[in-house]
């Protein structure tokens, strides 16, 4: 029981950090690189800095979420 | 002080600092060996990490070619990064937790099969060796580079210091010297382009400087996309590649750097599953560094390049130029004969010929940085190259004495005779990888695409279903990862070696490239390994509890 609820818990956390993972990559960064690039901020075009800047940025903060959001978890779990 | 001697005293003392690491960290047991013990810290486990997951290619050819390509680069900015997303949301935690030595280990005991294993051993091997003869050649050109010994020398140097780290120490070796490699190389790339962002847009931050302007107040990438169109280039900031294909390449980069299996294997040195997941971000972290500023270098260097030599008298050209020019990097044929140096999109009045690989190597040349920070360089792509040839020796070296011998041929051996295996191994290894760096088969540059292809259709389905799914059995495991091979070699051989009647950009399946083709090739995997495991008996009790096992902390 207390697996299922961890296990169930841990695949949500995944489903929307993924969800995440493909927006800023192939979502502002290719699929939609080109409506994106109309807007600028400083001297970057919004698309150009997802897919060469923002994304990696993104990527680093999610794994980050999924450490804290799985530490929490754990220490649920082991109580 | 001359170049030189400052070249000789950054390698020499980069090197002997790693053979003193070696010598502080000999392996006794097999676990040593091949896990370092198992007792590394997550975040010294990301820095190892990092170190062998950028790669000669990394460090020098990256930032030229996404200097070249503008947009189109993006494909490697996302793709080498993207993966460890998936490694440490899908993969990392759950092999910790399995807690063996190798991929094979997971997939022949989650699979309860020996085949499994056997095509497990198969992909490992064929993926790390076209990888290592690369890295090999790497060191061998970055030697005759800066201390004008010819090639062969260079790799045979290299070689040396390899074998004895890794064979001596093996991952607990490996893993420590790469930790010291990645201060190195990170240093090394840092510091020229903090200098270079600081001269061209008054910020040290490159990531900043990147998107402020230059000294006449125009954005620096406004102006690259205006120098570019007036040179016939496509626009810095928007690419030439088909949006389907860009996305097939990214997609096929990321899902193959999580299935590579030298990455993998470095999340089996941590203690527990929750060092793992850390790790992953600390690697991701430290990786990213490099990774943000590489674009930034790109631009400062285009946009250097292309003011310097547009369109200017050939004779006025600058010191590094000629210099440049002895190497082979850089070409002028006066077409027209004006004496000016044009530039251009068009093959037919384009004069200069500029190769990837000088926008980083002669970037602190062209800065004007003084000469220590060349010999840094030097340092740096040395450690590129050694840390990541590392890594992949000692997976080659554990598949076969322990996937191999141990698991499969004599199960009997004693620990001592699997760590006498291993040495002899990796000595091969190293020996091979030598070979093909001193002659390397034309296919090497070719083949780093067929790499993570291979990785993304066989390991990648097979894991991921391995820890998500527990009706998954061994018969759809196998013909899944099969058919993902089979597909992706197919493909590559048809449209990179011209094998089974070959063809060209017009013949691609649905337009998509052979280094995007991963992604096709990965979804075929998928849906195979579905559908035959549908059909055929769920694996036994046992095993579904070794899943759910994985699953808990």
């Amino acid at each position: 029981m207390k697996n299922n609820i961890y296990w169930k818990k841990n695949i949500r956390y995944i489903t929307i950090l993924l969800s995440l993972w493909f927006i800023i990559s192939f979502g502002c960064g290719i699929l939609f690189v080109e409506e994106l690039n109309t807007i600028t901020i400083g001297g970057f075009k919004l698309g150009f800095w997802f897919a060469q800047q923002g994304s990696i940025f993104g990527f680093v903060g999610i794994i980050f979420t999924y450490i804290f959001l799985m530490n929490k978890l754990d220490k649920n779990f082991k109580k | 002080m001359e170049l030189q001697y400052w070249i000789w005293i950054a390698v020499g003392l980069s090197f002997s600092l790693y053979i003193g690491i070696a010598i502080w960290s000999r392996a006794a047991s097999t676990k040593e060996f091949y896990v370092a013990g198992g007792g590394v810290h997550p975040i010294a486990n990301g820095m190892a990490t990092a170190a062998d997951w950028m790669s000669a290619a990394s460090f020098i050819s990256m930032a030229g070619i996404i200097s070249f390509g503008g947009y189109d680069g993006s494909v490697y900015l996302m793709g080498w990064t993207g993966g460890y997303v998936l490694l440490a949301l899908l993969l990392a935690p759950y092999l910790r937790k399995f807690g063996k030595f190798t991929v094979p280990d997971f997939i022949g005991d989650r699979y309860y099969s020996n085949t499994a294993r056997s095509v497990a051993v198969f992909c490992t091997l064929i993926i790390s060796f076209t990888y290592i003869a690369g890295q090999m050649r790497g060191v061998g050109v970055v030697f005759s580079r800066y201390l004008e010994v010819d090639i062969v020398t260079g790799v045979l140097i290299g070689m040396g210091i390899v074998l004895f780290y890794a064979v001596l120490g093996g991952m607990k070796g490996i893993t420590y010297t790469q930790v010291a490699q990645y201060c190195v190389l990170i240093f090394a790339f840092m510091v020229p382009a903090i200098y270079i962002s600081f001269l061209v847009t008054g910020n040290v931050v490159p990531q900043l400087g990147f998107g402020s302007s230059g000294a006449d107040g125009v954005y620096l990438l406004d102006k690259l996309d205006g120098l570019h169109k007036e040179l016939g280039f496509h626009e810095y900031t928007s690419g030439s590649k088909s949006l389907f294909d860009v996305f097939c390449i990214t997609m096929a980069l990321m899902v193959g750097t999580a299935g590579l299996p030298h990455v993998i294997v470095r999340f089996f040195t941590v203690k527990k599953v929750s060092d793992a997941r850390k790790s992953a971000g600390w690697a991701l972290l430290f990786i990213a560094i490099l990774y943000t500023t590489a674009p930034a270098i790109a631009v400062f260097s285009r946009t250097n390049l292309i003011e310097t030599v547009s369109n200017q008298p050939y004779d006025e050209m600058p010191e590094w130029f000629s210099k440049w020019e002895t190497t082979g990097l850089l070409g002028f044929t006066d077409k027209n004969e004006d004496g000016l140096i044009q530039y251009n999109a068009d093959t037919t009045v384009n004069e200069l010929t500029v190769d990837a690989d000088i926008m980083v190597l002669a970037n602190p040349e062209i800065a004007q940085l003084p000469n220590w920070v060349i010999a840094l360089l030097a340092a740096g792509a040395l450690a590129a190259a050694l840390s990541t040839a590392a890594g992949l020796l000692l997976v080659i070296s554990s598949a076969v004495s322990h996937d191999l011998l141990k698991k499969m041929v004599m199960p009997e051996i004693s620990e001592r005779g699997e760590l006498i295996a291993a040495r002899v191994a990796a000595t091969g290894a190293v020996c091979l990888a030598g070979w093909f760096g001193i002659n390397p088969p034309g296919f090497v540059a070719a083949t780093v695409a067929l790499a993570f292809g291979l990785a993304a259709s066989s390991f990648f389905p097979a894991i991921l279903l391995g820890i998500f799914s527990k009706r998954i059995n061994k018969e759809g495991a196998i013909s899944g990862m099969l058919v993902g091979i089979s597909l992706m070699l197919f493909y590559m051989l048809k449209f990179k070696f011209g094998w089974f009647g070959g063809g060209t950009k017009a013949d691609w399946w649905f337009g998509i490239s052979p280094e995007g083709f991963g992604t096709v090739a990965m979804i075929a995997n998928f849906l195979v390994t579905l559908v035959v495991s549908r059909q055929t008996p769920a694996p036994s009790n046992e095993i579904q509890k070794l899943v759910e096992n994985i699953r808990n902390p």
